[in-house]
């Protein structure tokens, strides 16, 4: 298990990799002059991701001679709007006029442009400072190339809206005017850029830029991985085995055949479990378009092996799951003596709590168009990961990185089951077999039964009490892990799961023990949307509100008492190997509850805590800290006397440190409440005989616009420019579930330990 | 061969009548606008307009649409300026915009018969069209500035 210690979430140990020749790599963390308003001393886990970052402007800033500054984004857009974010920065920063940029998506090729991994809410935190540094870097170049065609020294010039200024005179250039020449400048090192005062900022946190994309969107212009096309392609549709680890035994293609359209039947060859990103084989249907290929694969008569994992089945799994909260096992935080203080404790409350797989079912499914020929492949697909799906390819083509091209397109969706890149690997199979461009579509019966699932879990969380005061907290966690789609076996949840919400528990208690009972995995694990901050953070909050409860305490009251009123906590020392705290130092970004309170007593005072509610309603609050940001939720819920439930009101106050595009931040809140009410009101995917049970929007259901609170306020905590930038794509999620849930208690009695809610409430 | 009308053009297949229009429109046609999400009339991303109705293509055989006008989002107005466009630009609806062709139809079909529609009427008309991205507050505000004039 060393082997997977110390990963990103691409699990590549490429560490410190280095950077090529041509371009002018920095890690993040340098000091340099700088408005005194500023702190840009913080360091970053930016240089520790495969292939770090890249500040060259030359890379990543061009301008046209009629002034147009293309812009390149190199991260994946799956709907944060990065796309818009990361170029709107180096724009602000250069002084262009934002209307006249113009963003272009890199392919995939992290040697050039750095890490493009797009997950784990990374890359405002990662790329802040080096779009920053890259847009001041084309500044100065403008800047130096305009002063030596004056003849004036370049502290005589200013650069402003998208022209250089001779300040005593007035007289100007533009852009396109300066192309040329600024584009022949040296590139300035990263230590002797003077970046802008904040104050100066034109675009950066005034929330009025919209995502490059909408006018596409909105006139079904975008183009998406399932819209690639290339002139002679064909469509594919696989039957994949329907438990993960089987394979095919044999098939008779003669039916399928017949259907019309249909051209080809091919098998697909399958990696052994686990199979990493790798596809899981099967055969597919290729036909002149999607719809007969999904017509042939109705008609394909396949016999299977299901392999090892054809008993599994998730009820009987919970019981085991159970049993191993129950028992116990590995430390893997210790504080203090949490067993003697329990022992002696006035009081023991225990908490049990059961969650289900969940699939991700982004609405658009994974597709990958691929053409391979003459030695090379080039690919358009909705990837998360487009310079990881490149290395992948070569890999496993055995063929140069060179000679592989990946196109990211538009992601309908990510929520992390598009960093897997098994998908591209499958047309780019089938385009080889049939020699000719083959788009793969997955229907949503393949993505709901072939995911990369969200892990089921058992936690159970015992609290010490003596007079009055929790001085014992001992939770326990049970899960398969991410780790088993990689290393054969895993049967322990991996740093990057054990530092979400379970053993950087951020409260202020004497006695702390952390364990992780071991449990085989029996299907494919990937990380959703938060990950393991779902199951913990649910457990934690609820518990919080079992604590309160119990103890006659307000809510609130509970969880500010746990927080404490200390500075940053350090569990480090406490821990069995390392603390995994998001890929960042933990220098620059330490578990705070300070913070935590901070985001708790403002939700609180916005959202009216503590008013008093119509009869059936009820308000609950959870507070999280995850991907380095603090989030604290308060919903008001409604519960009518046939156990339905409506979500009247929600009030997220997010302390994300600096931020770029507060509305962008907004609308992920939004959203991470949206995604919440499907993972509580619905979420739950079953197996049985090794085969999920759901295959739809029918059965795997997932919220709509009744659903949706009635009212969402989003609050940004404002603290200039003095933390770092942290997370925002994935914490709006974990706090929401057991705000609900607490709430749910307030105006029913009611406390909910098993999701999904379901039908619980209509007994 | 089949002739379909779409988007006032007409256009031939001689592919098996017996697909669903979705794929026609989208593997046959190029016009991708249309988007898959369910195969089964369940999510809504598919929407298009059947002689001005919201229609679910993918699970609307394409022989069944041959002698009605289909108008996908592509032909909703020339200039991608159609009332409904303009206010999902305004309330900054997206965030990955896949599912949002198929909203887009679904509230321009029920403003064309029903201008002013309540709120329960807005909730009614687009409950088939799921947004896991969950854009729909900004969807229903966006409806009532479409339905109030951009």
């Amino acid at each position: 298990m060393n082997k997977i210690e110390n990963v990103s979430r691409r699990f590549v140990l490429k560490g410190a990799a280095a950077t090529g020749g041509l371009v002018l790599a920095t890690s993040v963390g340098m000091r340099r002059a700088m408005a005194e308003t500023v702190d840009l001393s913080y360091k970053t886990g930016a240089s520790a991701m495969p292939h770090g970052v890249v500040t060259n402007p030359k890379v990543f800033v061009s301008i046209a001679p009629d002034g147009m500054v293309t812009i390149i984004a190199h991260r994946s857009e799956m709907g944060t709007g990065v796309r818009t974010s990361l170029p709107m920065i180096v724009a602000d920063e250069m002084g262009a006029d934002w209307t006249r940029c113009h963003v272009q998506q890199a392919v995939g090729n992290e040697e050039k442009y750095g890490n493009q991994d797009t997950d784990g809410s990374r890359s405002t935190r990662h790329f802040l400072i080096p779009m920053r540094q890259i847009g001041a870097a084309a500044a100065a170049m403008l800047a130096s190339a305009a002063a030596k065609r004056w003849g004036v020294d370049v502290k005589d010039v200013k650069v402003e809206n998208h022209e250089v200024i001779h300040v005593a005179d007035g007289k100007k250039l533009g852009f396109g005017e300066l192309a040329a020449a600024a584009a022949a400048e040296p590139v300035p090192p990263v230590e002797s850029l003077k970046l802008k005062d904040p104050s100066e900022f034109r675009y950066i946190r005034k929330g009025k830029v919209q995502i490059v994309d909408l006018h596409d969107i909105t006139t079904g212009h975008a183009t998406y991985g399932i819209d690639a096309k290339l002139p002679g392609m064909k469509f594919a549709v696989i039957a994949r085995p329907p438990v993960v680890g089987g394979k095919v035994k044999s098939f008779d293609a003669s039916e399928a055949m017949k259907v019309p359209g249909v051209e080809k039947v091919v098998e697909v060859k399958g990696w052994p479990w686990p199979s990493v990103f790798q596809p899981v084989g099967g055969v597919a249907v290729v036909a002149r378009n999607t719809g007969s290929a999904i017509k042939g694969r109705e008609a394909l008569k396949i016999v299977w092996d299901d392999g090892p994992n054809a008993s599994y089945d998730s009820a009987a799994y919970r019981t085991e799951m159970q049993d191993a909260a129950r028992k116990g096992g590995k430390v893997v935080r210790n504080l203090g003596d949490a067993d003697a203080a329990l022992k002696s404790a006035d009081k023991v409350i225990t908490g049990e709590y059961y969650l289900p797989h969940i699939a991700h079912a982004s609405m658009e499914p994974p597709a990958a168009l691929a053409n391979v020929k003459d030695g090379k492949i080039e690919a358009w697909a909705c990837v998360q990961s487009a310079g990881g799906t490149r290395d992948t390819l070569a890999k496993t083509f055995n063929m140069k990185v060179d000679d592989v091209t990946v196109h990211p397109t538009l992601l309908g969706g990510g929520f992390g089951r598009k960093s897997k890149c098994d998908f591209v690997i499958e047309a780019a199979l089938l385009s080889q077999a049939v020699g000719a461009p083959v788009k793969v579509v997955w229907t949503r019966e393949d993505d709901i039964q072939h995911d990369f699932y969200h892990t089921v879990s058992f936690e159970r969380i015992e609290a010490g009490v003596k007079d009055g005061k929790v001085v014992a907290w001992k939770h326990r966690s049970v899960a398969p892990t991410i780790g088993s789609t990689f290393v054969k076996g895993a049967n322990q949840q991996i740093p990057i799961e054990l530092g979400m919400s379970f053993v950087d528990v951020p409260f202020n208690i004497p006695n702390i023990r952390c364990e992780n009972p071991a449990i085989d995995a029996h299907t494919r694990i990937g990380w959703f949307r938060s990950v393991s901050n779902i199951p913990h953070g649910f457990a934690q909050q609820t518990f919080v509100a079992e604590l309160a409860h119990a103890l006659g305490k307000d809510q609130k009251e509970m969880l500010l008492e746990l927080l404490g009123t200390e500075g940053p906590i350090d569990p480090r020392k406490q821990i069995d190997g390392q603390l995994w705290n998001y890929g960042e130092p933990y220098e620059s970004y330490p578990i705070d509850p300070r913070r935590l309170r901070g985001v708790v007593e403002h939700v609180a005072e916005k959202a009216g805590w503590g008013r008093t509610v119509p009869k059936g309603h009820g308000l609950g609050i959870a507070a999280i800290r995850s991907f380095v940001s603090y989030i604290a939720t308060v919903v008001e819920v409604a519960v009518d006397d046939k156990g339905n439930i409506t979500i009247p009101r929600v009030d997220t106050a997010i302390d994300c440190g600096s931020f770029v595009n507060p509305e962008r931040i907004e609308s992920q809140i939004e959203g991470a409440a949206v995604m919440g009410i499907s993972v509580a009101k619905y979420g739950s995917l079953t197996f049985k005989n090794g085969r999920a049970e759901q295959g739809n929007f029918d059965t795997f259901q997932v919220a709509r616009i009744d659903d949706a609170p009635g009212q969402t306020n989003v609050w940004i905590m404002d603290s200039g420019w003095t933390l770092p930038p942290s997370g925002v794509g994935e914490p709006g999620v974990p706090p929401f579930m057991p705000a609900l849930c607490n709430a749910i208690f307030a105006a029913t009695g009611k406390r909910l330990r098993t999701m999904p809610i379901g039908d619980q409430l209509k007994a | 061969m089949l002739k379909l009308r779409v988007n006032g053009t007409e256009v031939s297949y001689d592919g098996d009548p017996s697909v669903p229009l979705l794929w026609v429109l989208r593997d046959e046609l190029g016009l991708t606008g249309t988007k898959f999400g369910c195969g089964a009339a369940l999510c809504g991303a598919c929407t298009v307009h059947l002689d001005g109705q919201a229609t679910r293509s993918c699970t609307l055989q394409v022989s069944d649409a041959a002698g009605h006008a289909i108008t996908t989002i592509e032909g909703l107005h020339p200039s991608g300026d159609h009332p409904v466009q303009k206010a999902w630009r305004e309330a900054n609806v997206p965030q990955c915009g896949y599912c949002q062709a198929g909203q887009i139809m679904s509230a321009a079909a029920l403003l064309a018969q029903n201008p002013h529609p309540k709120d329960e009427e807005i909730h009614e008309a687009m409950s088939g069209n799921i947004c896991r991205c969950g854009c729909y507050k900004r969807i229903e505000q966006a409806v009532r500035v479409a339905a109030t004039g951009v």
